[in-house]
């Protein structure tokens, strides 16, 4: 076991340095100078150009500057913005926990709706229920969540006027300086009155849209899981000995529905991570996502490849995590190892 | 065979015809295909679908009213005839006075194009890739898989904006972009299955037969690999046309005046409040694309790949 686990570490390190190297070369390949895109076009002497070029490392080899960048990555350098002239690490920590929070609440959104929908549905296999929840499982497989987040816009907040139309808070009434940057804690320990409830109201819409497609997942595996599990002859025989169907379903059934289920949740930080980008767009929510996508438009290519970096490197890492959290929950898997 | 006592008494005590009688009929592999296909209503209808949409992207020129970016300034804004247009607006207009349903049927060429460049390309280099790293094994195996495990730790769409914002944005990079995110799936799918048929007997005798390797790859092997590419080739198709549509939504995707659906959602956010219509129908047309080609997809899985068949 413990064999298994050195060795899946070990297999990661290298899609570390590949991951390195391709936002290494990316960044290298866009076209422009990094110095004349900072100077414009009034142009620059040639000794300025000299000094600047080589302030940046421009004038080494290739390969020095790449072990240069790779050392300053695990040193926790990822590189300065271009526009705001701050530590790329420094900036994508005070937005992360802005993603964080809204990929958790998505999780959970769709954990608590996925999970006892596809035991329903399993239970009831070919009921009314279980083709609805199937539909709606093939239709938030299917879903452009930057239109759903539109639509749900229009309805709840334009129409409706139930939710807030963008952002993480109701600046206008509250104010409170960020002490672990989730809106849900940090207006908690605010003590304002209604705070919490803002924060709670600005997170409904947006956590519906990034939970949407992981939903549509867990139901549909949650689903099949526990159809293959209802077959097998233990859950028979807890049948047979006159257990309540519930106790038959909710102890014997869902335990072991539950370990490929766990497995896929854990899986979907990419899926999370790739819809925060589209979601934070939609309702201006002040994360990771968004920032990478303006950092495309103001050409900050530092902050694109730090930012690209450091959330590659996480879904690895979690990816990593659930690997071996999976052989650990389930000792009938070795790998071989 | 023939010095076997039992099939030559068997052969002996029953006539010839009534031998031809319990041959069931040839049936042939398309039909037998397409009664398992069949079964599956969702797939058909998602089927029908896909052949609607296609052949409106066919024949846009001809079913479109107007052209796809042609501006009647005096007509901006214009709902669709349901909620008090003309008719020569069927869908009405959006912000500049462009025909949202001329539009909508341009993108159709635009979105299914973009889903079969991708697929065709993924799956061209997927089953090179694949098979190369299945029949080479060593170091190009290595170096081939080591990528696509990179490719997939990426998620999708950061990756995608990488490679547009290396190579900017436009319809081909889009193409490029999606490609790069969804290779992986084909090079796996294809080694996977290769390898299992590599140790199968009818391998062992071509080999022994003296088959040279390139021709026992793709005329012996890639053949009995069909069936799982071509479910996944299908379902590739519609993330394709997601993909490329959140690319289109973000600004980095079809650049304007082209009528991608994506772009065109984009385009029509500042006006959820006063024109609904030009926010609601680009969005429906990719769900519905999607939702159709999915549907198509899992028939096709059932009926191709009985293996993977959900319970």
């Amino acid at each position: 076991m413990f064999r298994f686990f050195l060795r899946r570490v070990a297999l990661t390190l290298p899609t570390f340095v590949a991951l390195m190297f391709v936002t290494f070369v990316a960044v290298r390949l866009v076209p422009g100078d990094p110095i004349e895109a900072r100077t414009g076009e009034r142009g620059i002497a040639p000794e300025r150009l000299a000094m600047l070029r080589h302030d940046l490392g421009l004038d080494q080899p290739v390969w020095q500057q790449f072990l240069h960048y790779a050392n300053g990555i695990l040193h926790g350098d990822f590189g300065v913005s271009i526009v705001t002239k701050t530590p790329i690490l420094h900036e994508f920590a005070i937005l992360f926990p802005a993603t964080l929070e809204l990929a958790f609440c998505g999780l959970i959104f769709a954990i608590v709706l996925g999970i006892p929908a596809g035991v329903i549905a399993a239970v009831k296999r070919g009921s009314i229920f279980d083709h609805s929840v199937m539909t709606v499982a093939l239709a938030g497989y299917s879903m452009p969540i930057f239109w759903w987040g539109l639509l749900l816009i229009m309805f709840m907040s334009e129409y409706l006027g139930l939710t807030p139309v963008s952002g993480r808070m109701d600046l206008i009434n509250y104010y409170f300086e960020p002490v672990t940057g989730f809106m849900l804690i940090d207006s908690l320990l605010s003590d304002q009155e209604g705070a919490f409830g803002a924060a709670v109201a600005h997170l409904i819409l947006p956590s519906i849209v990034l939970g949407t497609i992981p939903l549509a997942v867990i139901a549909r595996m949650t689903r099949s899981s526990m159809l293959e599990v209802l077959s097998e002859d233990y859950v028979r025989t807890a049948r047979a000995k006159g257990l309540s169907p519930l106790r038959v379903v909710g102890l014997h059934a869902l335990r072991n529905a539950l370990i490929p289920v766990v497995t896929v949740i854990g899986l979907q930080t990419g899926t999370l991570l790739a819809g925060a980008v589209l979601t934070e767009t939609i309702f201006a929510w002040p994360g990771v996502g968004k920032w990478l996508i303006e950092s495309i438009s103001r050409r900050d290519y530092p902050a694109l490849q730090g930012g690209i970096m450091l959330i590659s490197g996480i879904v690895i890492l979690v990816n990593l995590i659930v690997d071996l959290l999976y052989v650990a929950i389930n000792p009938r898997i070795r790998h071989g190892g | 065979m023939a010095d076997d006592p039992v099939l030559n008494a068997t052969a002996a005590a029953v006539p010839a015809d009534a031998l031809v009688e319990t041959v069931p009929p040839e049936v042939s592999p398309l039909r037998a295909f397409w009664s398992a296909f069949s079964e599956n209503r969702g797939a058909v209808l998602g089927l029908a679908v896909v052949v609607f949409i296609t052949l409106l992207a066919i024949f846009a020129p001809v079913l479109a009213l107007h052209s796809p970016i042609e501006q009647f300034r005096e007509h901006v804004l214009l709902p669709p005839v349901w909620a008090g247009g003309e008719w020569a607006f069927p869908f009405g207009t959006d912000a500049v006075g462009r025909d949202v349903l001329s539009r909508l049927i341009y993108g159709a060429r635009i979105s299914l194009g973009i889903g079969l460049s991708v697929m065709l390309v993924s799956v061209a280099v997927g089953i090179v890739l694949g098979l190369a790293a299945a029949f080479l094994r060593g170091i190009v195996e290595v170096v081939v898989m080591r990528v696509m495990d990179l490719v997939v730790a990426i998620p999708s769409l950061v990756l995608a904006i990488l490679v547009v914002a290396v190579l900017g944005p436009s319809l081909t990079n889009t193409i490029v972009a999606v490609t790069v995110v969804y290779l992986p799936r084909y090079v796996r799918l294809v080694r996977a299955a290769a390898m299992a048929e590599l140790s199968k007997e009818y391998v062992v005798a071509a080999q022994v037969a003296g088959v040279g390797r390139l021709r026992l790859m793709f005329v012996t092997v890639l053949p009995n690999c069909l069936a799982p590419l071509i479910v996944q080739a299908a379902l590739g198709i519609s993330d394709a046309i997601l993909e490329a549509a959140a690319l289109g939504f973000l600004g980095l995707g079809a650049q304007p005046p082209t009528p991608e659906w994506g772009a065109m959602l984009a385009d029509s956010r500042e006006f959820i409040r006063s024109a609904p219509w030009i926010v609601t129908l680009p969005g429906l047309a990719i769900l519905v694309t999607v939702v159709a080609i999915n549907l198509m997809g899992d028939g096709l899985r059932d009926a191709l790949d009985p293996k993977l068949r959900r319970s």
